[in-house]
């Protein structure tokens, strides 16, 4: 098993007039690989402020992160090889893919750069990559992002997330823009990809429904802090934070809906 | 005064390019008023299509290839939307019909103030209102759709993305229309400005009586908020019905799809793989 850990970490940013804001408060929590936690919390709790200090886009200002009971390299091929065992899935496959180039040349990119198999052996990965995110490798592989629909274009940021044979995945909102039923394959994708591979995946989104199915644990984050921690169901099902009561309390629950049968928004008809 | 707001009939919009596409197909549904009726469907199955058609906001290669719309006027009298000429129907629209545009942020002009753009509907539809009238409207919006006079002097980038959607209400309010089309209103918002949102659209048409026609693909908002649902695929109404009937007795195959493709916030796992 191998961990990745936040250890009392806090994220300052000095915006010019507005002083500083404090994006993360004191959070710990500890990744393991084989298993998923979900972050939810509104626009600005600092979800992606934790995505961005993983992947060493950001530097925490105080506090450590831990790969493995070590500390993150600052740079060089050290750091090189841990991104290769941490990798990002973006929201937005519109924007993640470059539009210039085939999805063979996307896929090829990490395995070249990152020597995961011997050159001769390049292509063939690329079409088991494709494949294993069930996509009909022969034929996508000479086409270019914008051939493809959005839920083929995920998927296509999924391979390549995986090309690399990464320990854990951060997955930032990576299915809500797509069209409602398209969604729920691109997550279960991910659920069978998580326990075939052993991948520990931090689930980042707003949805607190697909948070609870697709996770082990959730964290729920306001404005920096980490308010509850628990198992998914646990958070969701008997949430204690009045702040994750909200949430739920916000989310669109048709069953709880019609149990109620008077309509929460305060003027039935 | 009768209960039907707007009669839409056989209406088909195709756009005309290689090969043509029927976006809509033979559409006829009525609206009842004050109703607010959920229009559901994935990218591409033409709701915003029949919603900016209504409009006559359709611009080539769009071609609005038949069907008769009838707007039942407050005042009792009928109105025939294609017989419209552009003249009236410039002065129709926003007038009695409405919209709030999917994606505030883009909505908005960046180098404007918001209580100068809203000024500027009262500008082009109520030209005899002095300047200082024209304010008192505009302030008296900002203050319904809570946003607060005192903002009117801000720009768009100075807002939350909340506000800025409140701004956008306000807009669409701002002439008293009798129908609100809302094309996806709250997606780009987190879940608790969401709600206050929708909270304060109900609100509103309680307290002004106007009726909705709230187009998104998120369902299981829809089933809350929605008086009738209306599920629409490759052009077509495959379902109507109270949101009470598509959630416990939905007929159409896709209808069903749809529901079943909704991991439930507190119900079973069902269709999820994990």
């Amino acid at each position: 098993m191998t961990t990745l850990e936040l250890k009392h970490v806090t994220k300052i940013y000095t915006v010019r007039g507005a002083g500083q804001i404090k994006a993360l408060d004191d959070v710990s929590f500890t990744l393991e690989s084989g298993r998923t936690i979900g972050l939810v919390g509104q626009s600005g709790s600092g979800k992606s402020t934790i995505a961005k200090i993983l992947t060493h886009l950001e530097t925490q200002t105080t506090g450590e992160v831990l790969y493995d009971g070590e500390v993150i390299p600052r740079g060089g091929k050290r750091l090189r090889r841990y991104r290769q065992q941490l990798r990002m899935v973006f929201q937005d496959p519109f924007a993640s893919l470059n539009p210039y180039h085939t999805i063979r040349h996307h896929i090829e990119r990490p395995l070249l750069l990152d020597s995961v198999v011997p050159r001769a052996e390049v292509e063939t990965e690329v079409h088991r990559l494709l494949e294993r995110v069930q996509l009909d490798s022969a034929s996508v592989i000479d086409r270019r992002p914008h051939e493809l629909s959005g839920g083929q274009r995920q998927r296509v940021a999924i391979a390549r997330a995986l090309a690399s044979r990464p320990t854990f995945l951060v997955a930032d909102e990576p299915v809500s823009m797509l069209d409602v039923s398209i969604r729920l394959g691109v997550l279960n994708l991910l659920a069978d990809l998580q326990r075939e591979e052993g991948l520990g995946v931090l689930y980042i989104t707003h949805d607190l429904a697909t948070a609870r199915h697709f996770s082990d644990e959730i964290i729920v984050l306001n404005q920096g802090r980490v308010v509850e921690h628990g198992s998914a169901d646990d958070v969701i099902l008997n949430p204690r934070h009045p702040y994750t009561k909200s949430l739920r309390a916000a989310s669109p629950d048709p069953e709880r809906h019609f149990a109620q049968a008077t309509s929460i928004l305060g003027g039935s008809q | 005064m009768s209960d039907t707001l707007l009669s839409v009939r056989g209406f088909s919009v195709m756009y005309d390019v290689d090969p043509p596409v029927r976006a809509v197909r033979d559409v006829s549904i009525e609206l009842r008023r004050g109703e607010i009726l959920g229009l559901a469907g994935e990218s591409g199955c033409g709701k915003t299509t029949l919603a900016y058609g209504i409009q006559r906001l359709l611009r080539p290669p769009a071609v609005i290839t038949g069907g008769d719309i009838t707007f039942h006027d407050a005042s009792g009298v009928d109105i025939d939307i294609d017989r419209l000429d552009a003249e009236q129907m410039l002065r129709f629209r926003w007038d009695k019909i409405s919209m709030v545009f999917q994606g505030a942020m883009n909505a908005l002009n960046p180098v404007a103030p918001i209580g100068k753009q809203l000024e500027d509907v009262f500008v082009v539809h109520r030209p005899k209102l002095s300047r200082a009238e024209r304010r008192a409207e505009v302030t008296e919006l900002l203050e319904i759709v809570k946003v607060g006079a005192e903002r009117a002097r801000s720009f768009p980038h100075e807002l939350s993305g909340g506000m800025r959607q409140r701004v956008m209400i306000a807009m669409a309010l701002a002439l008293r229309p009798q129908l609100m089309i809302m094309d996806e209103p709250t997606t780009a918002l987190d879940v608790l400005v969401q709600r206050e949102i929708l909270r304060q659209i109900s609100a509103l048409r309680h307290q002004f009586g106007f009726t909705v026609v709230f187009i998104t693909h998120d369902l299981p908002l829809l089933l809350e908020i929605s008086d009738r649902i209306a599920i629409m695929r490759e052009g077509e109404i495959v379902e109507l019905g109270t949101s009470e009937q598509i959630w416990t007795d939905p007929q159409d195959d896709y209808t069903k799809t749809l529901l079943a493709s909704f991991p439930r916030l507190t119900g079973e796992k069902g269709v999820v793989a994990r």
